[in-house]
């Protein structure tokens, strides 16, 4: 007799919700309740990105996208984990640093677009320092908690051991600080997307999955506004998972559970 | 010529606006090659002299001088301590390595040494494995072999076979003293088992609480191997005991 439990799990139960939903909009807009320019069928979204020329444009808004996600949240993302070192290990560094980023972050983020246009124009320098701004803040608070809590035994073994400054932050400092900076990356990776999207839409030139949304606002073509934001959450999904799976690879000591 | 000697060395901690005294006036002298066992209550102060010893602590009065060496080169000084402190995100050899930090070996001769001394404490097969694949003897032996890679003249240990059940302890004392026949240094072994402190050290000062202080102090001048059930120890153990306890 089958395990009830176990055929159960071979039907991945979170699909069930987006297929009930797939299934009553497919039958409102075939039944013509759904109605009007603004309708569209969930077939024409499935083929859109395909077939449709302004749709095809996708793919390589979502390429333009996650290049600058990519590129600008490593530009934050280091300057974030060094600032975030140096404010957890140094008093003098925690001092002068850490008030300031700390009153800064409260300014919420698409605040700072007015300011970065101003200062780097409507292009693609806004749009990069955007993004590495997204990324910087949660990876400087994951970094300097992380490093803070470096446990002290393992401290005054560095010290017994004779360790020299560099040798502490690549295997004592770092390492410590790692399951922190991995959650601080699973947010940033996902602010730093948020953030992207949020500069292309806002700024609205230049290729990327915003600017390909807004132009499809403006030209009030609804299929591809959706066809977007479901790339946008394919996109932050598959980011999240990137990060999963690298982080995994890099810190074998916690997998090797007894 | 001694290893290193503690003279005048005392200590005080500021307890809520008060001086309390933790340490008054120890002298101690250490040759080299001797075995130096220090028992005590605990609040004796005893791991706390071994902290000044390594320089963790340079918060005190008094001088402790190192025979040809000035006060800096503490890196010829190892220690051991209760809990392993084994790096959990470095493999046992990656462990032993840390101890040529502040040396110019070449990798070869590295990778050479962290084998030998791997070798030593019979954790040769155990290379590549991660601290929390250990069992707890094997880990602190692995940081046994951690702190005799670093080749010091004084190894420090902090009651290293606390945690361990009385058979692994007993097993690991031995296993300490053939490292030692090996491997000549001054040992300085800080634990509360008198037994222990018997059976392996040549001197063993017996320390008061309140403040700190060494009350007295015992020669073991009996020839190695020893008998745990030798009459002389259960003398000089009756001895001990009587000022402990």
């Amino acid at each position: 007799m089958a395990d009830p439990t176990l055929r159960a799990a071979r039907f991945p139960r979170g699909a069930v919700l987006p297929l009930v939903a797939a299934l009553i909009w497919s039958a409102a807009s075939a039944a013509g309740i759904l109605s009007g320019p603004m309708a569209v069928s969930p077939l024409e979204v499935v083929v859109t990105p395909f077939v449709d020329p302004s749709g095809r444009e996708l793919w390589m808004a979502l390429l333009a996208s996650i290049a600058r996600v990519l590129s600008g949240g490593i530009l934050g993302g280091l300057i974030g984990l060094v600032l975030g070192y140096l404010a957890g290990m140094y008093k003098t560094a925690a001092l002068g640093l850490a008030p300031t980023v700390h009153t800064v972050r409260q300014v919420a983020l698409f605040a700072w677009i007015p300011l970065l246009t101003a200062w780097f124009g409507n292009g693609e320098s806004t749009k990069l320092v955007f993004t590495a701004l997204s990324t910087f803040f949660p990876l400087f608070l994951a970094t300097e908690q992380g490093v803070k809590q470096a446990p002290s035994p393992l401290i005054e073994a560095a010290h017994t051991l004779g360790l020299r400054r560099w040798t502490r932050v690549r295997k004592l400092y770092l390492p410590a600080a790692l399951p922190s900076i991995y959650v601080g990356l699973q947010i940033a990776v996902l602010s730093a997307w948020i953030g992207t999207i949020g500069a292309e839409y806002a700024i609205g030139n230049g290729r990327g999955l915003g600017s390909y949304i807004a132009s499809a606002r403006d030209q009030f073509r609804m299929d591809i506004v959706i066809v977007g934001v479901f790339a946008l959450a394919g996109g932050g999904v598959a980011l999240s998972a990137a990060v999963r799976f690298i982080t995994a690879k890099i810190s074998p000591w916690s997998q090797e559970a007894r | 010529m001694n290893a290193f000697a503690i003279e005048h060395v005392s200590k005080s901690y500021i307890l809520e606006g008060a001086e309390r005294p933790v340490l008054k006036d120890i002298n101690l002298q250490v040759g080299h090659n001797e075995i130096v066992a220090i028992v005590g209550a605990s609040g004796c102060g005893k791991s706390t002299l071994l902290r000044l010893v390594v320089g963790l602590d340079a918060d005190y009065r008094g001088t402790i001088s190192w025979g040809n060496h000035d006060r800096t080169s503490a890196s010829k000084v190892g220690m051991v301590f209760q809990d392993h402190r084994l790096y959990p995100w470095l493999t046992v050899q990656g462990n032993v390595d840390l101890a040529f930090d502040n040396t110019r070996l070449s990798a070869a001769e590295r990778r050479d040494r962290t084998s030998h001394y791997l070798q030593l404490v019979g954790l040769a097969d155990y290379a590549k494995a991660y601290p929390r694949q250990l069992s707890g003897g094997m880990a602190q032996r692995a940081a046994i072999a951690r702190a005799l890679a670093q080749e010091p003249e004084v190894l420090l240990m902090d009651e290293p076979f606390g945690a361990l059940d009385s058979i692994l302890r007993m097993r690991l004392q031995d296993e300490l003293l053939s490292i030692w026949e090996k491997n000549k240094v001054s040992i300085i072994i800080v634990t509360h088992d008198v037994e222990e402190a018997l059976y392996l050290a040549d001197r063993v000062l017996v320390m008061e609480p309140n403040p700190g202080r060494i009350r007295d102090v015992v020669e073991v001048d009996l020839p190695r191997p020893r008998d745990r059930s030798d009459p002389a120890i259960a003398e000089l153990k009756r001895r001990c005991l009587a000022t402990l306890v």
